[in-house]
């Protein structure tokens, strides 16, 4: 099916993606990460000793702050902030630091749609930076549906206001490895068609055909 | 490791609520494999549901949503305002979760819940993109006048699955809306009192037909954890602590996928899990859709 997006791009094309790392010379891990024109910039400080009160002191902890490009800091930050940490602890190995605490700070430098999936992909580029240990890298992707049913990824802002309805969704990175039982097939499947995250707005229909296309995109 | 040989040799001597206490992983294991709850639920059911309309007399609309022993009181007050100038007829709906100190004792005064915010997005996201509310309907006179909706939902006890207590809570008390009559006073919108219909005939209300919202696909969530190979529907709030997958699935009476949230967690989902958690939605959103009609129409015979 013919789609006519604004910027001339195909349903499957992503736009395009810039990162450096290593931009912010005292925090300990840092990246800067852009789709098109979305940019967020993440920094990481850490491990530092001591647990929040009511954090599990046997385990490494996480903390994000997420600061808007311009005025407060209201409920659409603190929800953010709550997703990127629980997505940020599933690809942490928590158990080899415990009862330490690692921040990482999330500055959003421009918004053009696909926020969220830039700062997911932002915060794991700093905690990479940072040397972290984690099980693998998460990969964050924004698909959008719209009532004709056509699928296009990674859509501008002007898209996503005018679709019917849009998720976020955050998958683990394809493991290569040189050993032959690497990469392990869990329930018939790849392990990097599991879903981490995924966080929906807007009626969707037929909607596991569209998670399915995302996938096979990423 | 020591410790599974710890817990091994003392499960035969320990009392049951010291090894719930000090083993919860270990302790909910032993009852998923027989395929059970500590609760005795089985793992796709949900916990007792029940609505009670009308329970705050003051508010325009209101409901008391129990599932187990999460409770969430909704209320609605409605105020007239002037619409904005991009959508001059079309009303607006303000939506706010408050978690006070009675609901958990990791509540503490003063200091916000954590997971208020999150569940007052989350509604507001899934109402409005639900389409369950015509924001033109909530329109008075094109322009100038307006409905402005609050909907303040209370958690009064958090006993895990607060977004699907939530969303019940709120979508009841949409049904129980009963939008106050107004008139047209020297060009001022002016509330009039019940009483106060037949006599003036300047008075005439402006919207004397049309007191109910028209609700269009009411949407019904239910929140599953996935652990290992299990999936368990509806949990509890020792359930969610100790197995942090959550994932959420709210579809419409039309069965259409209005919202798929999985914040993070240890457990990866993949295409099955995803399936079968929207099947079990499937079936909690008939039963849910049932108890509803009921509390509706216990209430009209009143």
């Amino acid at each position: 099916m013919e789609v006519d997006r604004a910027d001339g791009r195909n349903p499957n094309q992503l736009r395009p993606l810039a990162c450096s790392c290593s931009i912010l010379h005292r925090a300990h891990g840092s990246a800067s990460w852009s789709q098109g024109d979305t940019k967020v910039l993440a920094a990481v400080y850490g491990p530092k000793a001591g647990t929040k009160k009511n954090e599990n002191p046997e385990k490494a902890s996480i903390e994000v702050i997420w600061k808007p490009r311009t005025g407060q800091i209201g409920k659409p930050e603190k929800e953010y902030e709550i997703i990127l940490k629980r997505t940020l602890q599933s690809i942490c190995i928590l158990t080899i630091n415990p009862n330490t605490t690692t921040s990482v700070i999330i500055q959003v430098v421009h918004d053009d749609g696909a926020l969220l999936p830039c700062a997911i992909n932002a915060a794991c580029a700093a905690l990479v930076d940072a040397g972290i240990p984690m099980k693998h890298l998460a990969v964050a992707i924004c698909c959008c549906s719209a009532e004709s049913g056509y699928c296009i990824l990674d859509p501008t802002k002007l898209e996503e206001q005018k679709m019917k309805g849009f998720a976020y969704l955050v998958f683990p990175n394809s493991i290569l490895s040189v050993l032959p039982e690497g990469s392990s097939l869990v329930q018939g499947e790849p392990m990097e068609h599991g879903i981490i995250t995924s966080v929906t707005h807007g009626a969707m229909s037929g909607n596991l055909s569209t998670l399915r296309v995302s996938v096979s995109h990423l | 490791m020591g410790l599974p040989n710890a817990s091994e040799d003392l499960s035969s001597e320990m009392e049951v609520d010291a090894f719930r206490r000090l083993f919860p992983l270990r302790y909910f294991e032993r009852h998923l494999a027989e395929s059970i709850r500590p609760d005795a639920r089985s793992l796709s059911r949900a916990r007792n549901t029940t609505i009670s309309m009308g329970a705050v007399a003051s508010a325009d609309g209101s409901a008391l949503a129990k599932i187990g022993s999460t409770t969430m009181l909704a209320a609605i007050k409605m105020e007239v305002m002037t619409p904005s100038l991009e959508s001059p007829d079309e009303g607006c709906v303000s939506i706010d979760f408050h978690m006070p100190p009675i609901c958990s004792p990791l509540v503490r005064p003063g200091r916000p819940a954590e997971a208020a915010p999150v569940v007052a997005k989350q509604l507001s996201d899934t109402i409005s993109s639900s389409g369950m509310i015509n924001l033109k309907e909530l329109s008075l006179v094109g322009g100038k006048a307006a409905w402005m909706v609050y909907l303040d939902i209370y958690c009064l006890d958090a006993d895990g699955a607060l977004f699907d207590a939530a969303l019940l809570s709120a979508v009841a008390a949409f049904s129980n809306l009963q939008i106050p009559t107004v008139s047209l006073d020297d060009g001022k919108i002016v509330m009039l009192p019940e009483e106060q219909k037949e006599e003036n005939s300047e008075k005439e209300p402006v919207n004397k037909e049309k007191r109910k919202l028209t609700l269009g696909g009411i949407p019904f969530s239910l929140t599953c954890i996935l652990h290992k190979n299990y999936i368990l529907a509806d949990p509890t709030s020792e359930e969610e602590s100790i197995m942090e997958t959550l994932v959420t699935v709210v579809l419409d009476s039309s069965n259409q996928l209005v919202s798929l949230y999985k914040p993070g967690g240890a457990v990866l989902a993949y295409t099955s899990a995803v399936q079968d958690c929207i099947a079990l939605t499937r079936q909690r959103v008939k039963e849910l859709h049932q108890i509803l009609e009921e509390a509706i129409s216990g209430m009209e015979i009143d």
